[in-house]
Order: structure tokens, then sequence, then C-alpha cells
């Protein structure tokens, strides 16, 4: 009998497939979300957007906060990390939590080296950009990876470039020829052995979420599309003016993505969703997908 | 034979890939009317609330006990024994109530309790891998129910005419024997 095996891990995050994560961040949101058909929920003292809004140092959530979300619901509860900060993860994980964010939403910890994760008996997140950052955090151990996007923000364009740029560095990945592989291992500075399994099976080894900036059901729609497993929304939910329909509506457009009469059904009367940041009015100092590397 | 996999949440290519590699086609399931030209279907592990909750609001509980009822096989795995069970311990609400047990939700704890493990089930000659993930048990089985596989005393797989259901993630492996089993299951094994 083994605990905390890679099949285990990843296989976990297997399980979250064609669903919605929502951030929460009390018992009564968590309610909400698990009603509306969450397969997780992510629990937190404070959106993207309002740690936006706060500015100064985010950190990982008050513990009472996660035990609170952690007795109102039955579906896996997820909570975050900041990026480094093994001694955050260490405490969530003492307390039960499902599956740990190492996450640029908060502010990093090391400005050199991400959780060696594999030492984890929990499951670890992990947010990329790149096909190279994806495959560096599952090297130090990540089960799941999510496209960084730009958190916070309600404009889907970062999670839009980021899965597509994944997904075309994938493909050249996959036409290479097998000599060709080693030094793209070097150019993209990851493990040989992770790049070849990209090369043979055309994904990535783990399981891959959309992440940062989903606002609407068709958001949501969309990122399936492009290749998504599964989505995460953070802001988008409790920052509407409806969330109980908000999130049921991007539940049922995620598992139906390409049924279109159902997302214009879904997505009528749904108020007002959270305003959303244009991308270039963000200082690069305010860009939370430029933390990690 | 043509297998169905419930693709409203889950790991559905997991079980395509296991059916496949058992000798069948594997199709997803999104809507109701394509029950019709399967065999099988399979209800695959994910969130068995969110699972229980889009088969209700896209029809599909009267439709898979009229599939059951017409002698087709079923499979559930994990959530999909959740949403198979006739009872679920806790106060929640039954889904499709098709086997005559009693479902207990995560079972054996969080996440990090969760584990891989070898264990012996009838009829299939070789030990199989079995990895639970916040998995379910069965607390109760009623007299037509034939228990297949025990895990430290607990229920983990069990059958009841064509409704095959295990705890644990058979698709998450190289071992497709359960896979197998239903199919043989099917065909009046």
């Amino acid at each position: 009998m083994k605990t905390g095996t890679p099949t285990v891990k990843r296989g976990m995050a297997k399980m979250q497939k064609g669903g919605v994560i929502m951030d929460v961040m009390n018992a009564e949101q968590a309610k909400i979300a698990e009603a509306a058909g969450a397969v997780a929920v992510m629990a937190l003292e404070r959106v993207p957007s309002d740690i936006r809004a706060a500015g100064g140092v985010a950190r990982m959530a008050d513990p009472t906060i996660i035990e609170q979300v952690k007795d109102v619901v039955s579906i896996p509860v997820m909570a975050k990390a900041r990026i480094g900060h093994y001694v955050e993860a260490r405490v969530l994980e003492s307390l039960g939590v499902d599956y740990l964010d190492e996450s640029e939403v908060l502010t990093p910890a090391d400005e050199v080296y991400h959780i060696d994760k594999r030492e984890f008996t929990v499951p670890f997140v992990c947010g990329a950009k790149d096909l190279g950052e994806a495959l560096r955090r599952i090297g130090e151990g990540a089960s799941m990876i999510r496209t960084k996007g730009e958190p916070g923000t309600g404009n889907i364009v970062e999670a839009v470039r980021h899965m597509r740029l994944i997904n075309s560095q994938i493909r050249k990945v996959q036409n290479m020829s097998k000599d060709e592989l080693y030094a793209e291992a070097k150019n993209l500075g990851v493990p040989y052995e992770l790049l070849f399994e990209v090369h043979e099976n055309g994904k990535l080894p783990v399981v891959n979420f959309a992440a940062g900036g989903v606002a609407t059901p068709a958001d949501a729609a969309l990122m399936m599309h492009l290749g998504a497993d599964g989505v995460f929304v953070g802001s988008g939910i409790f920052k509407s003016e409806n969330p109980e329909k908000f999130a049921r509506a991007i539940v049922e457009a995620t598992t139906h993505y390409t049924d279109y009469k159902l997302i214009a059904e879904v997505s009528k009367n749904l108020g007002t969703p959270m305003k959303g940041i244009e991308i270039s009015t963000l200082a690069a100092n305010e860009r939370m997908s430029q933390r990690g590397w | 034979m043509k297998i169905g996999v419930l693709a409203l949440q889950g790991a559905v290519e997991e079980h395509i890939r296991s059916i496949e590699a058992a000798g069948a086609e594997g199709v997803e399931v999104k809507h109701a009317e394509q029950l019709g030209e399967l065999d099988g279907l399979i209800i695959p592990g994910g969130e068995s609330t969110t699972i229980g909750k889009l088969m209700r609001k896209y029809s599909f509980i009267e439709p898979i006990r009229q599939f059951a009822a017409e002698g087709k096989g079923l499979f559930g795995t994990c959530a999909g024994l959740i949403v198979l069970a006739e009872s679920i311990e806790g106060g929640e609400e039954p889904h499709l109530c098709l086997m005559d047990i009693t479902a207990s939700r995560n079972a054996f704890g969080r996440q990090r309790e969760s584990f891989e493990t070898d264990l012996d089930v009838k009829g299939i000659d070789n030990p199989v891998r079995a990895v639970f993930i916040r998995a379910p048990l069965i607390t109760k089985t009623g007299p037509e129910v034939d228990v297949l596989c025990t895990y430290k005393d607990e229920v983990v797989t069990a059958r009841q005419g064509k409704i095959l259901v295990t705890s644990f993630h058979p698709e998450l492996t190289d071992d497709f024997s359960l896979h197998q089993y239903f199919l043989d299951m099917i065909k009046g094994g």
C-alpha cells in the first residue's frame, strides 16, 4: 500500500477533467460552488482581483478559512502557497488540503527555487505560460498544470496566449527527429525524459487546465476548445452580479463546450460580469503571469 | 461491441483507452439519445456531485434505468459506483439507484490518504493494480450482489447482474483485465 505515488497524484487531477474549479473565500461561497457543480474549490482569503486592489504582500490564507471550507463541502479543497514557500505548503498539507497550488497569484517567497513537489504526499498544480515552464514544474513534481493567464483581470487574452503557445510548442516537439530533442531540451531548459514523453504522446504528461482571466461561460468554452482539460475560475464568479447562476452557467458551458445553443441559453440574463482590466494598462510589476520562471 | 463512457465530467479518455485495449469500440456519451446504439455504458471517476447534477440536468436518469432494464451492461468506477448505488451514507440523495448497495463517500479520508495497492479480484487470474483516489466504499450489499473484491475486509468491487462497480480506478493503469471482465459480463459470462 503506497500513498502519494505519481499515479495517485496525477490520477487525482484526471478525476477533475471536464470540470470547473472555483475560487471561494468562505464557507457560504464554497456551498454555492458545490451546489453549482464545481469539481473542487480553491479556498482563499482574497480572490485575485481583490489581491490586485489591495496591493502589498499576498500570502497563504488563514487556516481558519480553509478549515471552514473543508467542513462544509464534500468535493476536494485546494489552497495556494507562495512560489518557493515550502513551509506554507507543508502547513496546508497538514490541514488536509487535497491539492496545493504553488501560485503566482501570491507574492513569490523565493526568486530562484520552486518547491520540490516530489517530496509531498499531496499533489500540486502549477501555472505555466509556455512548454518550458510546464515541463520544469512537472520535473519538480507538479501533478497538474494550468495556464497562468493574467489572474484577476477578467480578460481571457493571456490564458489564450499561453494555451496556444503550449499547444504550438507541443506540435513542434512532436515533429522533431529524436536527435533534435536533446538540443531542444537544452533550449527549453527542461528534463530530456519529459520532452521525449511529449514527443511520443503529443501532450503534456499531466492534466492541463485553463486559468487566469475566465470571466464568462463562453470564455470557459473557448479554453476547452483550445484543448484545456478543465477550467479554473477565480474572481469571475463571486465578483459577478449573480454568483449562483453564473457558476452553474460556467459548469454547463464547460461540459458542453461545442453546444453553442446551450451556451447561448445559459448566458442569458447573467447580470454584469466582473468589470475586467485591459492587459496593456497593467504595469510590468502588476503582471502576475511574469512571476515564476 | 460498442461501449459508451458517460462524458459529463471525469476521466473519460482513460476509460476509452482501456475499453479499446480490451477489444471493444469506445465512444464518449454526452446525450441520452446515444444510449440506443450501445452494448454497455461506463460511468467514470470524477466528482459524483458534479456528475449527478449534470445527469439530472441533461435527463440521463430515466434513460440509463431503461438501458439497465434492457439488460445492457453498466460499469461504475469510484464516482460511478456512488452514482449507481441504491443509497449513499450521510443523507446525500442517491442518483440512479440501480444497484442494491450503500456507498460511503471519501471513505478512506482526504487526498493525502489516497493510495495504490495490488488486490485479488474474483474471476480475474492475476492481481489487479488498484488506485484509490478519495475513494468510496461499499458498506452494505443486498442479497443479489456478488462481492468480487475486498480491501481490509471492506467491499471495493461488486457485481449485480450486468452491473459492475469498483471503488478504485482500473482506467489509470495498463491492466485492462477489469474492462475485459466487463465485456465478458455483457456477453453473458
